[in-house]
């Protein structure tokens, strides 16, 4: 089956039913996407499919099939880093960066539909994700200096 | 039967750190290094990040222990390349290690490069927990990166003809200020290894002239982590590789009755491999090893179990020794005019790394390579050695910087386990533990049971005061408070559930008991609890700790309607931390918010400003879950919430207002500080809502439900 994956149409076998995660790390080597707790639950999977954050680990590959997915990896435009990355970079707020991707995916995501979130809304969007490091602070502020950027 | 303690901990590799109390400070023993260069390190497709095959080609299997290239090399390029068995799980101590060396050779951290938690290449190391590296690890390198200066300034001068005196050193070159004359690191190294020994007295830059140290570098590779580029062991893909799976038994102590894999035998590419108990399946991909594991039919004898409704019971129950009372303590007792008898129960709580336990491993002929995502990468040496029976020369472990552990990754499981399956299938085979396996099959915190009787005069000063641990451990148990008579004792118990390390160990509950006891002494006594500490404190350190704090909080300030100030201190590994909270309680609904927490927190001199501050807020926020609604459920040797959705950790909507205050004293050598800021965020909690309700909450958690009974 093909799928689009940050802009490439990339061929993956559906044969054993992986799910989009399964898929993406084991057959597309695009492992920046992590595994945490395979409930959609702790967010650390989560991609972009069609622009909206999903968690990868529930979502079978087949059901995205003609939809855009966009990793981690897709996020640079040719080296330079996304707004979102640079932000999270740049406040290093990250202690063992396990949640990075899926925390910057979601953020993305979030500042994608509103650029200039209050505190509140940025818990609501972000609570699906979890950073067990509980850098939570560090990762608010560079939400904010990202939406700053992006506004 | 009981089991002597060096059994135990030979048995209960993550109990390492629980009976390790009296020897973790000694000196850390290094051994013959270098014994096997270049062991299959560009087999592999990822490990580029890990290490570099040219420093390959510069090491020698012959060197001697203690020389300076046991720790440090310098290529012909002038590529400085350190080596340490700690390894990094996101504490960041691969910056602040990379610090102190670029400190002592007047180079730019980016030029330092560490190798880490490789029991080929890096000298042998316990392993990365008690806080242990910064007091421990940093001295060395220090001395190791000075005494490599020193030597590149000796060679300078002899090529020159003058004194060292003169010379001095930037970015990688030694140059003469008067005559013109350079050298860089790599032409007078020229690559060659460092047979001397580290000088030990050689004089290291004083924390007062720190440029690079003490400075908010930011995370060495810290790009790689917001690119998805980093590769934990979980990315790690090998050529040939396969995915394994394994039989877990339904709970504690269940032993395999009847198997039957025939049909996952069947599935095409699918290898079952079984040993005993142990059954494990193989196969091309997860998803076919997952069906694979689905479709063998076991069923299992089960043996009755502790639960956890009996758990605080039970500990007591199976206590090993009784309590020992001290009759001066008794004595003061009896004669204090006020007394206070309480019990402090503590749960199981589990430390969930969001990376779970992966291992991936690796034969060829005899030799065996595992790399795993452990705290105790020689340790695993020692299990895998175990095993399998074989010398540990042909044992390598290997470990990337890590998924995080807070003391949870001591032991090696999914890399035996990767092994296991390696050996039996002639293949590469990586072992990824799901979120269930690791919530079932890792180790938990150890629950306690805490008591605490103490005796007051009619001044108000605590005079007498004894508290004995069941089963939490012995870390922090003495109360730092001045007492005339004092008595402490922890008894360890039989455990229903798996325990180990975790973040600042049985600190946690002991400093909650001690810090709650001590609130309502204050309270008893009518005096302000700060005050109150204060007079019974004679430890200058913490005493600053604790001021600052209550600056920094307003602890003077007046208090909201329905609002409670805590206010809790403790030391712990070596760091003096204090923490006040404000919370509020619904007048109808009991219903507690934790509206801002303000800790302070000294541990001599600060290496890293910005990544101290992140620990601390760490430690801060990880104990909230733990004080609030942390606890593992469990009944007849099964964990019920082994899920992130049935295990609540914190998360942002849980975030109160956070400040941290740090005291840095640069004349004191610098500390660990991954864990001591963990120790007081519960108790100040629980004081802050019995200053409000007047309700003590002796349990940890104390809000699974959020709120209390009003």
């Amino acid at each position: 089956m093909k799928i689009n994956v940050n802009g490439k149409e990339m061929t993956v076998d559906v044969t054993a039913n992986p799910s989009l995660l399964e898929a993406i790390r084991e057959q597309l080597f695009l492992t920046g996407t992590k595994y945490g707790c395979g409930e959609g639950a702790c967010g650390a999977c989560k991609v972009l499919v069609n622009g909206s954050a999903v968690p990868s680990c529930i979502t079978p590959a087949v059901s995205v099939q003609g939809k855009k997915v966009t990793t981690i990896e897709g996020l640079e435009t040719d080296g330079e880093l996304h707004p979102v990355q640079q932000a999270f970079l740049e406040v290093d707020a990250f202690q063992c960066g396990y949640c990075a991707s899926g925390m910057i995916i979601n953020a993305v995501a979030l500042l994608d539909k509103n650029s200039s979130p209050t505190k509140q809304e940025i818990e609501d969007a972000m609570n699906g994700n979890i950073c067990r490091c509980c850098t939570y602070p560090k990762l608010v502020e560079a939400i904010y200096q990202a939406g700053n950027q992006l506004a | 039967m009981k089991k002597t303690l060096k059994s135990q901990i030979h048995s209960y590799p993550e109990q390492y750190e629980l009976h390790q109390q009296d020897v973790i400070r000694g000196p850390i023993t290094r051994r013959k290094f270098f014994k096997r260069m270049g062991l299959g390190i560009a087999s592999f497709i990822v490990v580029s990040d890990v290490v570099s095959a040219e420093i390959m080609d510069h090491l020698d299997p012959s060197l001697a222990e203690d020389t300076i290239a046991s720790w440090i090399h310098i290529d012909e390029s002038g590529k400085i390349t350190v080596f340490t068995g700690k390894v990094e799980v996101g504490q960041n101590i691969r910056t602040s290690l990379a610090q102190v060396v670029a400190e002592e050779l007047f180079v730019e951290v980016g030029d330092i490069h560490l190798i880490m938690g490789d029991t080929d290449l890096t000298p042998y190391d316990r392993g990365t927990y008690g806080s242990l590296t910064t007091p421990q690890m940093a001295p060395i390198l220090r001395q190791a990166a000075a005494s490599v200066r020193e030597l590149l300034k000796e060679t300078a001068a002899k090529e020159w003809s003058v004194d060292t005196g003169g010379l001095q050193m930037e970015k990688g070159i030694v140059f003469h200020p008067s005559n013109g004359k350079r050298l860089s690191y790599a032409q007078l190294s020229q690559g060659k290894k460092l047979f001397q020994q580290v000088n030990t007295q050689v004089a290291v830059v004083p924390v007062s002239s720190w440029k690079i140290a003490g400075t908010s570098v930011p995370k060495v590779n810290g790009r790689s982590f917001v690119t998805g580029n980093h590769k934990y062991v979980s990315d790690m893909v090998l050529s040939g590789m396969l995915y394994g799976k394994i039989l877990r038994s339904p709970a504690n102590g269940a032993k395999l009755k009847t198997l039957d894999a025939s049909r996952a035998e069947a599935m095409e590419g699918v290898t079952v491999v079984r040993d005993g108990d142990f059954v494990g399946v193989t196969a091309p991909d997860s998803p076919t090893a997952n069906m694979a594991m689905a479709m063998i039919e076991a069923t299992w004898d089960r043996t009755p179990q502790p639960s956890r409704n009996e758990l605080f019971d039970y500990l007591r129950k199976t206590a090993r020794n009784q309590p020992e009372p001290k009759p001066e303590v008794t004595n003061a007792l009896n004669q204090a005019s006020f007394k206070l008898d309480q019990t402090f129960s503590i749960d199981y709580i589990a430390h969930v790394p969001l990376e779970p336990r992966v291992g991936v491993a690796e034969w060829k002929g005899e030799k065996l390579t595992v790399w795993t995502g452990t705290q105790r990468p020689f340790g695993v040496r020692e299990e895998l050695q175990k095993e399998f029976g074989i010398p540990k020369e042909n044992i390598r472990v290997i470990m990337p910087d890590t998924g995080s552990g807070y003391g949870g990754k001591h032991t090696g499981e999914a890399g035996i386990e990767a092994a296991k399956l390696a050996k039996a299938v002639g293949r590469p085979v990586k072992v990824s533990w799901t979120r269930e396996e690791e919530f079932k099959w890792a180790y938990v915190r150890p629950a306690g049971v805490i008591d605490v009787r103490s005796g007051m005069d009619s001044s108000g000063n605590v005079t007498a005061w004894e508290l004995y641990n069941y089963n939490s451990g012995n870390a922090a148990i003495q109360a730092t408070y001045t007492i005339a008579a004092k008595h402490d004792q922890f008894l360890p118990s039989d455990t229903p559930l798996k325990q180990g390390s975790y973040r600042a160990l049985a600190s946690t509950a002991n400093i909650f008991a001690i810090e709650s006891q001590f609130n309502d002494l204050a309270s008893k006594n009518g005096a302000d609890p700060l005050a109150f500490r204060l007079k019974h404190l004679q430890d200058e350190r913490l005493s600053n700790a604790l001021k600052a704090c209550a600056e920094k909080f307003g602890w003077d300030k007046p208090r909201e309607k329905g609002h409670g100030f805590g206010i809790a201190c403790g030391a712990a590994k070596g760091g003096n931390v204090a923490t006040c909270a404000e919370v509020s309680v619904h007048p109808e609904t009991g219903a507690v918010k934790v509206l801002r927490l303000v800790t302070s927190f000294e541990c001599g001199a600060i290496i890293n400003p910005r990544h101290l501050e992140g620990q601390v807020i760490g430690c801060v926020l990880q104990g909230l879950g733990g004080a609030l609604f942390e606890a593992v459920d469990f009944k007849d040797g099964e964990v019920l919430n082994a899920s992130i959705s049935g295990y609540r950790v914190p998360r942002f909507a849980d975030i109160p207002v956070i400040e941290v205050v740090l005291l840095d004293r640069k004349d004191l050598p610098p500390a660990g500080a991954g864990e001591a800021p963990i120790v007081a965020v519960a108790p100040a909690i629980r004081n802050a809502i019995f200053e409000v309700t007047g309700k003590k909450i002796n349990r940890l958690p104390m809000l699974p439900s959020g709120s209390i009974i009003v």
